[in-house]
């Protein structure tokens, strides 16, 4: 951190272009296959764009949560995908007691979606405070390792909690009609459910940007995460401003989970795993501990896992997802923006 | 440490004195050669109790595989599974009618029946079991220095995430690869979800009769004995060696060890080769023994499974790691089932089993929070874990656990 402190101009030696290049290199992939595919077949290219930036919202999402966690205490959050899925099952529940259906009235069903979303976050987000609580905060000055082990161990109960609830895949209600296409640009059909999920998680984005860059909170939390210590001295609550971090980071997996449910139709026991895996990578892509960076990685992996569903087969998607995230975290740990930013 | 706890440790101690260590060791040996015999005696149809111990027992050579990673080096491999899957497949390749193709449909045979008992032609390669584990522990060695070499810069969170990454891919690789891989090439590698079935049984070099399991259960325990006591012995020899100090050291302080002279890349590249082969080693066992191998046994979870067997164990103590992985492989097979009519009476309706892992999960949570050195702790992992809550004075005169630089339960005082 000492080199920020000094103006830029001064540290600042001319690049070569090969040194730009490495220091961009997942930039460069990333847009040259994507020109290849957008040259090669233009308007399929576009619907798996499509496809990819709103599915990669809900990664997004997710991804802001391993982000906030991993910024302040540095911990790999892993039961951070099942707070997601339970975030879901609680959504697709809460329609299902209040037999909601597509074929309601509008205002009904905006009123039920809305009712989803708050009480979706609000329990996720509890959980996750739970889950710090139980499971990491006893183990706060233990080996890094130590916590890693209990936050798996945190996830296979979750996800068998999850098993209990709903033993196979369960479909939720189709509320808002969500292949129904809204209107067309370029050839590529905007269907409802993308609309839909723009329209949660960018005010949410934008919101959470606010509270953690312009609220007294998110000052503590950026406190905490550059020094526990010195932010202790200063006279914040270090404990609390942890739980805040995982209130957060539940709250955004729990509209994740919501908004899932929709766009998705069905949702099983064992989404959270593959969900916070992708997620988790999208973060490492963004670089940990920026906030940016994670929304920006979700997109991107979302149009990768929908550009690798056309070009190979969805089989072979998880296995790609997964081989990225290897390569970034062997070969470019810093993720897309270069350096590490935390809680920034 | 509590009074009463500390008095039953004296007396386990002074219990342990009795005979000297060779002793205990040639006690133990002798126990689980002639176990199969006093379970017949004692219990009528022990072929169930046979059974699953012989499924213990490749648990235990992979518990004292992946101890040699998280216990002794400190490296959290949370994929180990790739390594069981990529044994059970080297098995599956050199052992069954998978490449039906190979010299013009007559087949491969090395040291293996090569006429079925009708008369014709076995199709495929048949490598002798025998030769097969070893191709098999070589081959995921291999593959764990593939991995570990460009992984060991990391720290070790990311290590873990990047391990079970790994441990995802490589089951997938296997479930698609019914047609080359990522669409290149045409072979057929794994038969998609099906598995490769039926997997050529144990046979001796020197005799052309395979053996009769899943009918006749005790040859096959006694070549399962044999492994994990081989395994056994590599393990002590290394935790013993001049590796096996370096991996501690590394584990303890890393840059401590390395000003020291260890070579840090070479140790855990070590680490990750060894403790990947025994994986293999009984992965490819396994694949024989179920007689099938099957991309739904490598799950994530299995990993879970073996990591919790060695937590539970007291990572680093390889005693305690074997303990670990007898005591949960024959919860999930006994005693679990046993537990099934619990949720009736409390009003719940589902099966104990089924959220097996779940418990597995519980176990690893609690064990970790409250004792996380494990049943049988190793003496310098308990101090690295309870570095923050011991006293100071306290580790200082603890002369026992300061000078005992070995972690052997079993040496003599």
């Amino acid at each position: 951190m000492e080199a920020a402190s000094v103006p830029a101009s001064l540290t600042a030696q001319r690049k070569t272009p090969l040194q730009w290049v490495w220091e961009n290199i997942l930039w460069v992939l990333f847009g040259s296959v994507l020109a290849i595919y957008l040259v090669t077949d233009f308007t399929q290219t576009l619907e798996d764009v499509k496809t990819g930036l709103s599915n990669g919202m809900i990664w997004a999402l997710i991804a802001l949560g391993y982000t906030l966690v991993y910024g302040i205490i540095e911990l790999i959050n892993f039961a951070h995908g099942e707070v997601f899925m339970i975030g879901s099952f609680i959504a697709v529940s809460l329609w299902q007691t209040l037999g909601v259906l597509g074929t309601d009235s509008p205002a009904l069903i905006a009123l039920s979606i809305l009712l989803a979303l708050i009480v979706s976050m609000l329990a996720s987000g509890s959980l996750n405070v739970m889950i710090e609580r139980v499971a990491y905060r006893p183990l706060r000055n233990a080996p890094k390792l130590a916590p890693l082990i209990t936050a798996i161990g945190m996830s296979f109960i979750l996800q068998n909690v999850g098993l209990l609830w709903r033993p196979a895949p369960d479909s939720s209600p189709d509320l808002i009609g969500s292949q129904k296409t809204l209107f067309t640009i370029l050839d590529v059909d905007i269907v409802r459910s993308d609309v839909f999920a723009v329209a949660v998680t960018v005010p949410l984005l934008i919101a959470l940007l606010w509270f953690v860059g312009r609220t007294k909170y998110g000052k503590a939390m950026r406190a905490t995460a550059q020094d526990p210590d010195a932010a202790r001295l200063m006279g914040i609550n270090v404990d609390r401003t942890i739980g805040l971090t995982f209130l957060l980071g539940g709250v955004l997996a729990g509209a994740a989970g919501m908004i899932y449910a929709i766009y998705n139709g069905t949702v099983q026991f064992n989404q959270g795993f593959t969900a916070g895996l992708i997620a988790f990578t999208a973060a490492v892509m963004g670089g940990i501990g920026n906030l940016k960076g994670a929304v920006v990685g979700g997109l991107i992996i979302g149009v990768i896992q929908s550009l690798s569903d056309t070009h190979f087969g969805q089989v072979w998607t998880p296995a790609i997802v997964f081989g990225i995230l290897i390569l970034v975290m062997v070969f470019k740990p810093s993720g897309l923006f270069g350096e590490e930013v935390r809680e920034g | 440490m509590s009074g009463a706890a500390a008095t039953l440790r004296r007396n386990g101690r002074s219990v342990q004195r009795m005979l000297p260590p060779r002793a205990w060791g040639v006690l133990a040996i002798l126990l689980a050669v002639a176990y199969p015999f006093v379970i017949e005696q004692l219990i009528s149809g022990s072929n169930d109790l046979l059974d699953a111990s012989i499924q213990t027992l490749a648990y235990v050579i992979m518990a004292l595989g992946l101890n040699i990673v998280v216990g002794f080096a400190g490296l959290l491999d949370l994929g180990y599974v790739a390594f069981f899957a990529i044994g059970a497949f080297v098995m599956g390749w050199l052992g069954s009618q998978q490449f039906p193709d190979v010299s013009g449909g007559e087949g491969f045979h090395f040291l293996t029946p090569d006429t079925s008992p009708l008369g014709g032609a076995i199709p495929g390669i048949h490598v002798n079991f025998f030769f097969v584990i070893f191709i098999a522990a070589v081959f995921t060695a291999l593959w764990g220095a593939i991995l570990g070499a460009p992984t060991l810069r990391l720290r070790g969170d990311y290590l873990a995430i990047v391990t079970l990454a790994f441990g995802e891919i490589v089951p997938r690789v296997f479930e698609n690869a019914t047609s080359g891989i990522f669409g290149i090439g045409s072979i057929d590698f794994s038969n998609g979800r099906q598995g490769i079935t039926p997997i050529d049984k144990v046979n001796f070099p020197w005799s052309d009769t395979p053996f009769h399991y899943p009918l006749e259960l005790e040859p096959i325990y006694y070549v399962g004995l044999g492994m994990v006591l081989a395994t056994l012995f590599l393990n002590i020899r290394l935790r013993d060696s001049r590796l096996g100090r370096a991996w501690i050291a590394v584990r303890e302080d890393e840059v401590a060890a390395a000003s020291m002279g260890v070579n840090l890349v070479r140790t855990k590249l070590w680490a990750y080769a060894l403790g990947a082969m025994l994986g293999g080693f009984a992965g490819a066992f396994l694949a024989t023994y179920n007689n099938t191998v099957n991309v739904d046994q490598f799950e994530f979870g299995f990993s879970v499974f073996i990591l919790c067997m060695v937590v539970l164990g007291g990572m680093g103590n390889i005693w305690g790691v074997i303990l670990g992985a007898v005591f949960l492989s024959m919860l999930n097979r006994f005693f679990l089932p046993e537990l099934n009519d619990l949720p009736d009476k409390v009003g719940l309706d589902f099966d104990v089993t089924s959220i097996n892992f779940g418990i597995f999960g519980f176990l690893l949570l609690v064990m970790m929070v409250l004792r996380p050195e494990g049943l049988l702790p190793s003496s310098r992992r308990k101090l690295e874990l309870h570095a923050d809550d011991v006293d100071a004075d306290e580790v200082w005169f603890d002369e026992a656990s300061l000078y005992d630089t070995r972690d052997d339960e079993m040496r003599p005082e």
